[in-house]
């Protein structure tokens, strides 16, 4: 017996250095979800800047380097400040207590991935009051625009990046060695719950492409400061070059968002339905395929680079082939509310409201992938409001749809189920609003990333700033709900949902400091 | 009023404005154009089938959905069933699918296959890219060999879209000098970029591909209909993104070859008058007019530039300093900066009037004037 | 192994400091080089910002040293399960597959070079058109001696990989005798491994070193034909294509020599320390792997880069 042994019956330590120092996962997941959190509401700042300025043609509130600039830092925040960090917030404080494990495999080194992301978000965003300006080409930062012509900050954002990845890679092997070392004993991987599998999966996307993206940023610092031509045509190199590494990163990136939402709304249906998963295998299976496939399909957002037509078909075919296991998904969701006994607290709202409009977002996704109709929507507000609906309504709805779902365990009480409700009204109105208009002006003919627009688009401009505005505004009710909760409240059960199963819903609500120190009892792992 | 009824009521105006809005019949656009090429109305279909499957498949699923919804709820007494898979309907729910992607591939293939066939075109023109605008070149049957060229700037005014006039209905759409293609011809684009990669799009062709610096792109249209038709810069390409349209007139053949027969006149006319000189006053004239025109956005009215990034002319070393160097600088920018490279943007007249303009105005006073002839022996030297 | 008694026995470590000093040396490090190259290329002097990237990068080392101390120390107190030992073991794995996929990102992009960007620039294949009409004076040789624009990106004078297929050339070629060294390096790790398992500490210690002379013999020919491209050949990081693919992958493949040599180095203080067991040494498993590791990407390198 080691002395360490003991450390398990303490308690969280007093003070700010409970959080800065700790190694407990339920500690991390925390700081990972309020850190997530804080991004949202500077990412949703940023977005609501780049409404507002288009509520109206003519350029009435910011100049047109400073909107490039809210556009790039609004898509980097939501994708590597708000969404990523909040999934990973989810997986350390659920999949240890689902797989029946003491803690994360490496907790030292837990505290690592989230300590970085602070300093290297801080790092990010100082671009914004430096004299250059932040970055202004885009997330996707296309050379030369990131190179050649990228106002100095350039340099900042390229290690913001490096260490963000080293933050995800770190996580992302955390989460691997857990999952496959951790396990209770009884807890086969066929019985894992679906979350745990999905991040799997995503975790084993994280180590493959993430360091892709430090290649690409490592080559366009050395474009940028040591005279290499990687991205430029002068010294035999190409641009396009860059979009092939940037998006062999970029595309399981935004399947890196979307898997563990899966994961996340195949535990709540079945709550709420108050039945078994229809089709569990088969969801490993899809999952699994659908990572597979994420890495032969990436130059689908590259069509109009002008790929010989061999490259076209193959990438075009590839992609449509995703809405396959995408479709299994979706129906066995169905399947398991259907002759289900439902009830709608705001998670399972949350829940459905992603089914359906996730779907409409992987419909606009198959619609994109035709090669000769995406001539047509490519860099349009089409593409804009594909990827909102599945990340807003998509990956965001999931999140909160986990928060609610799994506040009375972190909490020990039951959120305000009436504010919950109408959190979820004015975010589903306000999220439609704002981005079903966009679709219109897409086909129309409004192209992305730009400040000021022709006569035509004013309407569904106008409509959507509305919608986007309310959506926002909105979302300081979740804020508030969040804190009532935390403060008080009805006293929540160990199992808190009655269709609830799960290792997670055996202990405590709040989740004592350190669960399953000893393993759960092998018989209260059901099958799935 | 209560703040939720004050937002139904703006909401209510604007569904209600939206619908009532007839000054601009593009308001109802909320489809893709069906164009005006072969192409265009081939892809336009292939959008609209694509749609169709989607509206059905989501039909089907979300019925079942709220069918379930529905009647299965705990409210209504409903009890849980039991089963939990089933290979069958999984077989099912994944061929289908499949399927239906099939269906939805070969039309695709075949469109793609035509609007990839850039053989056999009867007018070839080279499109290329700048920060922020086009430039157009009519290449001859040697392809390299150009008569015709020019540049094509957005003529919005910056008032307008600072708001201080009223906007036009071509608010942002209109360029000072269109592209000029005849009908019923297929018409080969080059399609390649000074700087950064910008994107060509006309949606009525159907046609968009990008401009990567270093790389040639093709691409091609067939317009059966004269008519004006506009697009944009479809790819970020810095600070002017969104102010990068494009025009074109696509003219019967008979127009179409007096308006080239025109643009030679005038190419030959300029080509001479680099061979006269100018007194100040003209140089001073159309200086003014080109520094507006071209560099007022940067080195702003008055030459104060606009720090860090653009630095002031008045009193600037340089354009007060030697003027070769003045003169090289404007006619090949400073690269990896803003500045670009005028040396093709301008004719030999207008480079030597704006440098005469900028050496005598904002308090400089060089007394310099600068010859058509300086500007093409440094260009000849160049090459 | 996995026994529930394993379970009771994972050590969660108490609360510490160690990562959240690393992030501050980190944040630091990343920064003050990121300031110090913006100087440089601004022509100022980068004297500051040098400091701070030092103190970061300092900082980071002094911390990382005591990381590994403190995991060593613990492992001596007994304190890691074997299933504690086998998340070592997996965090490992996973760390060099993300390496394998860092430097697939690089050859991934001389392949594309190779096969489409240079052809396409010198008017072959699919986008010929592109050579022809932009570079028409360019042709599509690979390694490229000659850039699309040599005003700009000055030429090499000659390439550094294998001219002719012939005993005489090889025995000349360092690149050669560098693979023979890692390949030999490799094998001579794997004995020092054996002998450990074998509790023959000695042969351990003389494996180990002469793996870690190898390993830095590798280094030293390497930056002699460094020296040798830079002054001789004209091959540098701002001469076109071949350069930049040429320095980044032998570069980046040179770092992580570097590093693993300095691992090995480590290691081997540590076996003449005593600290490895031949039924406990993950360590030094760790270091051959990430060896083996940085061997076979070399042997990619050398197939990919000198000779074909
Ligand atoms: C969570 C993130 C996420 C997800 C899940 C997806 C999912 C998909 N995406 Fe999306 N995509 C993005 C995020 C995402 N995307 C982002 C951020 C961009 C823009 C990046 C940028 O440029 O800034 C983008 C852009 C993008 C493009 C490039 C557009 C362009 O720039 O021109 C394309 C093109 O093919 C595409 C396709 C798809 C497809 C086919 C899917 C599929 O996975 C969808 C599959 C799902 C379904 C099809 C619905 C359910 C299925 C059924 C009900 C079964 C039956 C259905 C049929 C047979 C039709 N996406
Ligand atoms: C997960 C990712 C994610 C999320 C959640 C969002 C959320 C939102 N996005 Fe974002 N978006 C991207 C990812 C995301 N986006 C990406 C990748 C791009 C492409 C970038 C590029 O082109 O490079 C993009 C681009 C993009 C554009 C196109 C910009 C352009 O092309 O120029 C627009 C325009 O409407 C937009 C709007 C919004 C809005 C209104 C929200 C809203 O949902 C945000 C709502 C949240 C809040 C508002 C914060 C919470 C509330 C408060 C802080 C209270 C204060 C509220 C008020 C003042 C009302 N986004
Ligand atoms: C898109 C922005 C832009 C436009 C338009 C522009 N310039 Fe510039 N100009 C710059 C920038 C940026 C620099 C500074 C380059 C550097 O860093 O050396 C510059 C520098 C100069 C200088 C050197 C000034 C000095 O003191 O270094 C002159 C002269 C000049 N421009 C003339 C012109 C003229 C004449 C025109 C119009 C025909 C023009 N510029 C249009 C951006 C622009
Ligand atoms: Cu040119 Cu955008
Ligand atoms: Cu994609």
């Amino acid at each position: 017996m080691s002395a360490a042994h003991d450390d398990h019956h303490h308690g969280p330590a007093k003070g700010i250095s409970r959080w800065l120092f700790t190694t407990n996962h339920k500690d991390i997941g925390s700081l990972y979800l309020w850190f997530s959190f804080a991004m949202f509401l500077l990412g949703g700042t940023f977005a609501m800047v780049i409404r507002a300025e288009l509520f109206q043609p003519g350029l009435q509130l910011v100049d047109p380097n400073f909107f490039n600039q809210m556009t790039t830092m609004h898509g980097l925040i939501m994708v590597f400040g708000a969404v990523m960090p909040a999934f990973v917030g989810l997986a350390n404080w659920m999949i240890p207590m689902m797989i029946g494990a003491p803690d994360m495999a490496l907790p030292r080194m837990n505290n690592w991935s989230f300590w970085i992301l602070p300093f290297a978000f801080a790092m990010l965003s100082s671009t914004l009051l430096m004299e250059s300006g932040a970055p202004n080409f885009g997330w996707t930062f296309y050379a030369p625009l990131s190179t050649t012509y990228a106002p100095s900050s350039v340099t900042f954002f390229i290690f913001a990046v490096h260490i963000m990845g080293a933050s995800s890679i770190m996580g992302a092997i955390n989460i691997i060695a857990t999952v496959l070392n951790m396990r209770a004993p009884g807890m086969t991987l066929m019985k894992m719950p679906l979350f745990v599998w999905t991040w799997l999966i995503t975790a084993y996307l994280l180590i493959a492409v993430m360091p892709v993206l430090a290649g690409a940023v490592t080559m366009m610092l050395f474009d940028i400061h040591f005279g290499t031509s990687f991205f430029n045509a002068a010294g035999g190199g190409d641009p396009v070059l860059f979009q092939h590494v940037f998006w062999f990163f970029g595309h399981p990136e935004v399947y890196i968002m979307i898997l563990p939402a899966f994961g996340v709304v195949s535990a709540i249906i079945p709550t709420f339905a108050r039945k078994r998963l229809f089709g569990y295998d088969s969801m490993v299976y899809a999952t699994a395929s659908i990572a597979f496939l994420s890495f032969i399909v990436w130059a689908h957002h590259m069509f109009t680079v002008g790929m010989p037509i061999a490259g076209e078909l193959f990438f075009m075919y590839a992609t449509m082939l995703i809405a396959v296991p995408t479709g299994v998904k979706v129906f066995n969701w169905v399947a398991t509310m259907f002759r289900g006994s439902m009830t709608f607290e705001t998670p399972m709202l949350f829940a459905i409201a992603f089914v359906v409009l996730f779907t409409m977002g992987g419909f606009t996704g198959l619609m994109l992938a035709i090669t000769p109709a995406d001539f047509q929507y490519h860099d349009t507000y089409f593409v804009v409001a594909h990827f909102h609906y599945v990340l807003v309504p998509g990956a965001v709805f999931s999140i909160m749809a986990a928060a609610y779902y799994w506040l009375p365990k972190w909490t020990g009480y039951m959120y305000d189920e009436r504010l919950g409700k109408l959190h979820f009204w004015l975010s589903f109105i306000g999220v439609n609003v704002l981005f079903f208009p966009q679709h219109f002006l897409g086909l129309a003919g409004m192209p992305r990333r730009i400040p000021d627009y022709a006569l035509q688009f004013a309407d569904f401009n106008w409509i959507s700033s509305i919608g986007g505005f309310l959506f926002g505004a909105s979302q300081l009710i979740l804020l508030f709900v969040v804190i009532k909760c935390i403060k008080g409240g009805k006293k929540a059960t160990a199992q808190v949902w009655e269709g609830a199963q799960g290792l997670e819903w055996t202990v405590a609500s709040p989740a004592p400091y350190h669960t399953f120190a000893t393993p759960p009892d092998p018989k209260l792992i059901h099958d799935q | 009023m209560l703040p939720k009824a004050k937002l139904w009521l703006a909401l209510t105006i604007a569904a209600l404005t939206t619908m009532l809005s007839t000054s601009l019949q593009a308001a109802w656009d909320l489809n893709m154009p069906q164009g005006v090429t072969q192409i265009s109305r081939e892809t336009y279909d292939l959008h609209m089938q694509i749609l169709w499957w989607c509206v059905a498949i989501g039909v089907v699923v979300f019925g079942v959905m709220l069918w379930s919804i529905i009647n299965h709820r705990k409210s209504k007494g409903a009890v849980p069933a039991t089963f939990h898979e089933s290979t069958k309907v999984e077989i099912v729910w994944t061929v289908i699918p499949f399927v239906i992607l099939i269906l939805m591939a070969i039309p695709a293939t075949r469109v793609l296959t035509e609007a990839y066939d850039a053989s056999e075109s009867e007018l070839d023109i080279q499109i290329t890219g700048y920060q922020w605008r086009w430039e157009y070149r009519y290449l001859r049957d040697d392809m390299n060999e150009e008569e015709v060229s020019f540049f094509s700037n957005m003529s919005t005014s910056r008032e307008e879209i600072n708001n201080q006039l009223p906007k036009q209905e071509t608010y942002l759409l209109d360029v000072d000098n269109p592209l000029v293609i005849p009908i019923n011809k297929k018409v080969r684009f080059l399609l390649t970029s000074n700087d950064v990669i910008h994107a060509w799009w006309v949606p009525d062709f159907a046609v968009k591909k990008d401009a990567i610096p270093g790389f040639i792109n093709e691409m091609w249209t067939i317009v059966e209909e004269p008519g004006v038709y506009r697009g944009q810069c479809a790819e970020l390409c810095g600070i002017d993104h969104g102010f990068m349209p494009i025009v074109v007139h696509a003219l019967p053949q008979d127009e179409y070859d007096a308006w080239y027969a025109g643009q030679q006149e005038q190419a030959a006319a300029t080509r001479a008058a680099a061979n006269n000189t100018i007194t100040m006053d003209a140089a001073l004239a159309q200086g003014e007019e080109i520094y507006n025109r071209t560099c007022v956005a940067c080195h702003q009215a008055g030459g104060t530039g606009l720090a860090p990034a653009f630095p002031a002319l008045a009193g600037s070393s340089v354009v007060t300093g030697d003027l070769t160097e003045n003169l090289q600088l404007v006619l090949n920018g400073v690269p990896g900066t803003a500045m670009a490279a005028y040396n093709r943007m301008l004719n030999p007249v207008e480079l030597a009037s704006v440098v005469t303009y900028i050496r005598n105005s904002f308090g400089n006073s060089t007394g310099d004037l600068v010859q058509p002839a300086d500007v093409n022996a440094l260009l000849q030297e160049a090459q | 192994m996995a026994s529930v008694g394993s379970h009771e026995n994972y050590y969660v470590p108490e609360q510490t400091k160690l990562p959240f000093f690393a992030s501050i040396g980190l944040v630091f490090m990343v920064y003050g080089l990121g300031a110090a190259l913006n100087d440089m290329k601004a022509a100022e002097s980068a004297t500051a910002s040098t400091w701070i990237s030092l103190f970061g990068f300092t900082l980071l080392s002094f911390i990382i040293f005591q990381w590994f101390s403190t995991v060593i120390r613990e492992n001596h107190a007994g304190m890691n399960s074997d299933q504690l030992k086998r998340s070592y073991v997996w965090g490992m794995a996973w760390f060099i597959f993300s390496e394998v996929m860092f430097f697939a990102a690089f050859f991934g992009a001389l392949y594309y070079v190779r096969n489409f960007a240079v052809p396409w620039l010198g008017g072959e294949g699919d986008k010929g058109i592109s050579g022809d009409m932009l570079w028409p004076q360019f042709a599509a040789v690979w390694p490229v001696i000659e850039n699309p624009n040599d005003a700009l990106f000055t030429n090499p004078h000659e390439a550094l990989n294998v001219h002719e297929w012939s005993i005489a050339f090889f025995a000349k070629f360092l690149p050669f005798w560098n693979t023979l060294i890692l390949i030999t390096s490799s094998v001579t790790v794997h004995f020092a491994h054996t002998a450990l398992k074998a509790e023959n500490r000695k042969g351990l210690i003389q494996w180990l070193a002469v793996t870690v002379a190898l390993g830095v013999i590798f280094l030293f020919l390497q930056a002699f034909e460094y020296i040798e491209a830079y002054g001789h050949y004209g091959l540098t990081l701002d001469s076109g294509i071949y350069g930049s693919t040429f320095f980044l992958l032998t570069g980046f493949h040179g770092f992580h020599v570097t590093l693993g040599t300095f691992i090995l180095a480590v290691m081997l203080v540590r076996a003449i320390k005593g600290h490895f067991k031949p039924d406990d040494h993950f360590g030094f498993e760790a270091a051959s792997w990430y060896w083996h590791f940085v061997d076979v990407v070399w042997v990619g390198l050398f197939i990919f880069v000198y000779l074909i």
